[in-house]
């Protein structure tokens, strides 16, 4: 079984928020909800400066709190990919994937529900890359199987230095980041 | 007088409460709005068209869903995009459903300015334009009517206007940004980048970038290439004054004084030539006063340079051993917008001058010769003649102008001279944030008789307007075809998507039917634009049907670098690259450039510099609903030092006050970062919207503009360097 992830190359990016745009339109998220966001950090003093900026999302983690948290069931690790989503029809909005998410993924969606980003399964399926990866126009994005050594994701990640966001929180996420 | 009548202007603005109608629905609460070919429509289908958020003109395909338009994406086949839009493109289906966009013709219904209305058919609102026309025609001429004008869909209306007779039309584009860029590179190698710009940033080993903040400005070809030479390792330097995201990517970072970048380049140079790293055999063979140029460039040591720029003389020299060890793969980017201090042809010509010693222009990672297919213009018989010629640069005042001056234009209809100027049609493009002094486009407003603004959107000029014609968006409407000059040249179809959502109208049925009521029938032989379009491409053994599928269509890949076989050649008088100018000798000017200091501000005053933000296209998107949930207002970015010592925190909010004493309209959020020089803020451009049209935008952030009251004008070509104003900070209360 495939283990999809994400592996975002933080050297080309240039924060351009595309990706951000993208989903938007792709997915119809609400005015003000985001699926994924844009984080810039600048450290140093001038003027020998760096700037980080990252492409973040749910990171669909291995060991997701979101959904052993969820009293319904709603929130669930999909069969394929392990990509974490959520059933709408059997989500009540009680929060309680908000508070238990290290990365502040998930919003509710006006109509009731928790809501996040579903590493566009919709389009997964149908053998593209989600939204966001294909409209990078800086290609910092590649999405692929993890446990695939010879996927493309598996051959950055064993090629060049790389973290994730929070792996202390210990949910094992599955976004990596290229130094 | 002007800013007077400006300030109550905007007093009186915000004191009048509600805007005109009532919201439709924004993006994730569609489709109150009906679009696309109504509720029948099922299923999904998707049209190729070009976009037009920028002037870039990316190839993209839109997908509707039943009947409503869901997204568009980059179109595979396009070698602009290759398949991938940039945030601005891919928002573009916020221009659709924009809840503020124009809906209806209106008519000024008091004073110029107010912004009060009275909704009009088509019919009235071009007959009073039309009979205005006329009224002009018989006092002034047809030369006291002129037409500023942006982008691809101003021409038909260019059309329209100049079979009336008009002599003055005029883009912003030239004297407010890339003209002197393109003079400064005429001059040099008898011709300019163009655009896209002939950069082949993708096969660069090199790359220099002066103030060029690639990645936050996104013109997309570029920056694909820029993190495509990023990735593969080639070497960055950036002078900026601000750390900008490219200045992040860079191996050298140069934090420059604003306005020194001349004192830089004569620097570089004069490392170049003195220890001999410059290309001989390339600058023998093309260049022309290679002697007088090295012998004029002697005494700009790096030492020289040092107490102008801030930056240390090793680090000059490195980085110009640097630029020598990878030429002629080195780029020294021209940048686009370029109308900063007055002194920027001459700052552009250095650039050039210094890629012509790092041998670049014509080669491989440096300059390459773009081609364009052929495809004839449609025959229309030969506008009328003119007697009086143009009005925007009397006695060739400005000798290297390549191209109308739109301030020029303003200032004749301030003055009358060298002939009144008594009608503005302003197609595309903001005048009152795109032309420096707010105060004098408001002065010349005064003397117009008739001023019409075609647009998607509202804007300050439309607020200004006496006719205000509503455009359909780009993703309603076919416009001219666009026949890419590029390394891969291509022809490229713009058609309807979906439906205007009310009684928008294209460019093009906007210029046919006030041709007509102007009795210029015999201008438009075609009755529909796609048999218009269909002409065209059958001349150049294309068909409409094709593009209609296709999107697009390639030229092929012809040879682009001098290796591959295109002959140098420079349409300069001596034929060569001009290391020395003999026409800008004979004109008074510097035959090589020569740096002068920029003046200073007033003492504990911050230089004012602009530039763009990733998800915004000038002032022109801020109430694209998709765009605004993007970035929905700007900052002002200050030096952390300079916050901490005026009480300054992120977040706060202050108003900025330039050196003339005009104070921005709206509170701006503090930026306090360390990424600028502690003499400098820096504003993203078009924000601080005072157009109460714009709903979404009205309000928020500040506007740079409204503070450029004072420029500084190239003397070579009528620029407007807009760099020279000074701000001091307020603390809102």
């Amino acid at each position: 079984m495939a283990r999809l992830g994400m592996v975002i190359d933080t050297r080309r990016c240039v924060g351009c928020m595309d990706c951000v745009v993208a989903c938007k339109t792709e997915n119809g998220t609400p005015e003000g909800m985001n699926r994924d966001w844009i984080t810039s950090a600048t450290r140093g003093r001038f003027p020998s400066l760096t700037l980080t900026l990252q492409s973040e999302r749910c990171n669909h983690c291995d060991d997701p709190p979101c959904v052993t948290c969820c009293p319904t069931g709603a929130s669930h690790v999909h069969d394929w990919g392990g990509v974490v989503l959520v059933t709408r029809e059997e989500c009540i909005g009680c929060k309680a994937c908000l508070a238990s998410c290290p990365y502040d993924a998930r919003y509710v969606h006006p109509d009731g529900y928790a809501d996040k980003c579903t590493f566009c399964i919709h389009r997964v399926e149908k053998g593209r890359d989600p939204a966001c990866v294909s409209v990078c126009p800086t290609h910092c994005m590649h999405f692929g199987d993890l446990d695939d050594p010879e996927s493309e994701v598996s051959r950055l990640l064993a090629s060049r230095r790389h973290h994730s966001v929070l792996p202390e929180a210990g949910t094992r996420p599955r976004i990596f980041y290229l130094e | 007088m002007s800013n007077q009548l400006s300030r109550r202007r905007f007093l009186r603005i915000t004191g009048a409460g509600a805007g005109v109608a009532a919201a439709a629905g924004t993006l994730g609460s569609l489709p109150l709005l009906r679009a696309g070919r109504g509720p029948a429509e099922k299923g999904i289908r998707t049209v190729p068209t070009f976009c037009d958020i920028c002037f870039w003109k990316c190839n993209a395909i839109a997908t509707v869903r039943d009947g409503v338009l869901w997204k568009i994406e980059g179109n595979p086949d396009d070698p602009l995009s290759s398949g991938r839009l940039c945030p601005r493109g891919t928002g573009g289906v916020g221009a659709h459903f924009d809840p503020d966009r124009l809906r209806r013709p209106l008519l000024r219904a008091s004073v110029r300015g107010e912004e009060r209305w009275t909704e009009v058919t088509w019919d009235e609102a071009l007959s009073h334009v039309a009979e205005k026309l006329r009224q002009i025609e018989k006092e002034h001429g047809p030369e006291a009517v002129a037409l500023f004008s942006h982008g691809i869909g101003g021409t038909f209306l260019k059309h329209t206007l100049k079979a009336y007779g008009i002599t003055n039309a005029a883009a912003p584009s030239f004297a407010q940004c890339r003209g002197p860029r393109d003079v400064g590179f005429e001059l040099t190698f008898g011709e300019g980048v163009g655009s896209p710009e002939r950069t082949d940033i993708r096969n660069a080993r090199c790359l220099v970038l002066l103030g060029s903040h690639l990645g936050e400005n996104m013109h997309n070809t570029q920056v694909q290439e820029f993190a495509e030479a990023v990735g593969s390792g080639a070497t960055i330097i950036v002078a900026d004054p601000r750390f900008s995201v490219a200045a992040s990517k860079a191996k050298h970072y140069l934090p420059i004084r604003p306005g020194t970048d001349l004192a830089l380049l004569l620097a570089w140079m004069n490392v170049l030539v003195r220890e001999g790293l410059y290309d001989k055999d390339y600058v023998s063979a093309h260049g022309f006063g290679f002697e007088a140029f090295a012998a004029e460039i002697t005494p700009f040591t790096p030492e020289w340079a040092w107490p102008e720029t801030g930056i240390e003389p090793d680090v000059v020299r490195e980085t110009a051993r640097e630029m020598a060890r990878y030429r002629p793969a080195t780029l020294v980017h021209p940048g686009r917008h370029a109308t900063w201090y007055g002194d920027d042809t001459q700052r552009s010509r250095a650039i050039a001058l210094l890629n012509a010693l790092l041998g670049s222009w014509g080669r491989k990672g440096g300059f390459y010769q773009p081609a364009a297919m052929d495809v004839p213009a449609y025959p229309y018989p030969p506008y009328p003649k003119s007697e009086k010629g143009k009005a925007d640069n009397p006695g060739r005042k400005y000798p290297f102008a390549s191209e109308a001056i739109s301030t020029g234009i303003r200032e004749a209809t301030i003055t009358g001279q060298p002939y009144p100027v008594k009608g503005w049609f302003v197609y595309a493009t903001n005048l009152m944030q795109a032309l420096p002094n707010e105060a004098e486009t408001i002065r010349a407003i005064q003397n117009l008789d008739l001023l019409v603004v075609v647009d998607v959107i509202g804007s300050e000029i439309a607020g200004w307007a006496d006719v205000v014609l509503p455009e359909t968006t780009y993703l309603e409407r076919y416009d001219d075809l666009n026949v890419e000059l590029f390394r891969e040249p291509f022809v490229a179809l713009r058609q309807p998507v979906v439906e205007a959502p009310f009684d928008q109208k294209p460019n093009w049925w906007i210029a046919r039917e006030l041709a007509l009521k102007l009795g210029l029938e015999a201008y438009y032989p075609w009755k529909t634009i796609e048999e218009y379009l269909d002409h065209r491409l059958k001349g150049a053994g294309l068909s409409l049907a094709h593009l209609q599928r296709r999107g697009l269509v390639r030229g092929g890949k012809p040879p682009v670098y001098y290796e591959e076989g295109v002959v140098p050649s420079f349409a300069t008088p001596s034929k060569k690259i001009e290391f020395y100018s003999v026409p800008l000798k004979e004109a008074g000017f510097d035959p090589v450039p020569r740096y002068s200091r920029p003046e200073p501000g007033p003492p504990g005053s911050l230089r004012l510099l602009f530039g763009r933000a990733p998800v915004h296209s000038f002032s022109r998107t801020q109430t694209n609903p998709v765009l605004a949930q993007a970035m929905d207002e700007n900052e002002v970015w200050v030096n952390a030092d300079v916050a901490r010592r005026a009480g300054l925190r992120t977040g706060d909010r202050v108003r900025l006050r330039n050196q003339d004493g005009v104070r921005s309209d709206f509170a701006v959020k503090v930026r306090a970062t360390e990424a600028i020089r502690p003499d400098c803020v820096y504003l993203v451009h078009g924000f601080g919207h005072t157009s109460r049209m714009l709903r979404r935008a009205f309000g928020r952030g500040a506007s740079d503009a409204r503070l450029v009251t004072r420029y500084r004008t190239d003397p070579l070509m009528g620029g407007t360097g807009m760099n020279v104003n000074f701000v001091t900070l307020e603390p809102e209360a």
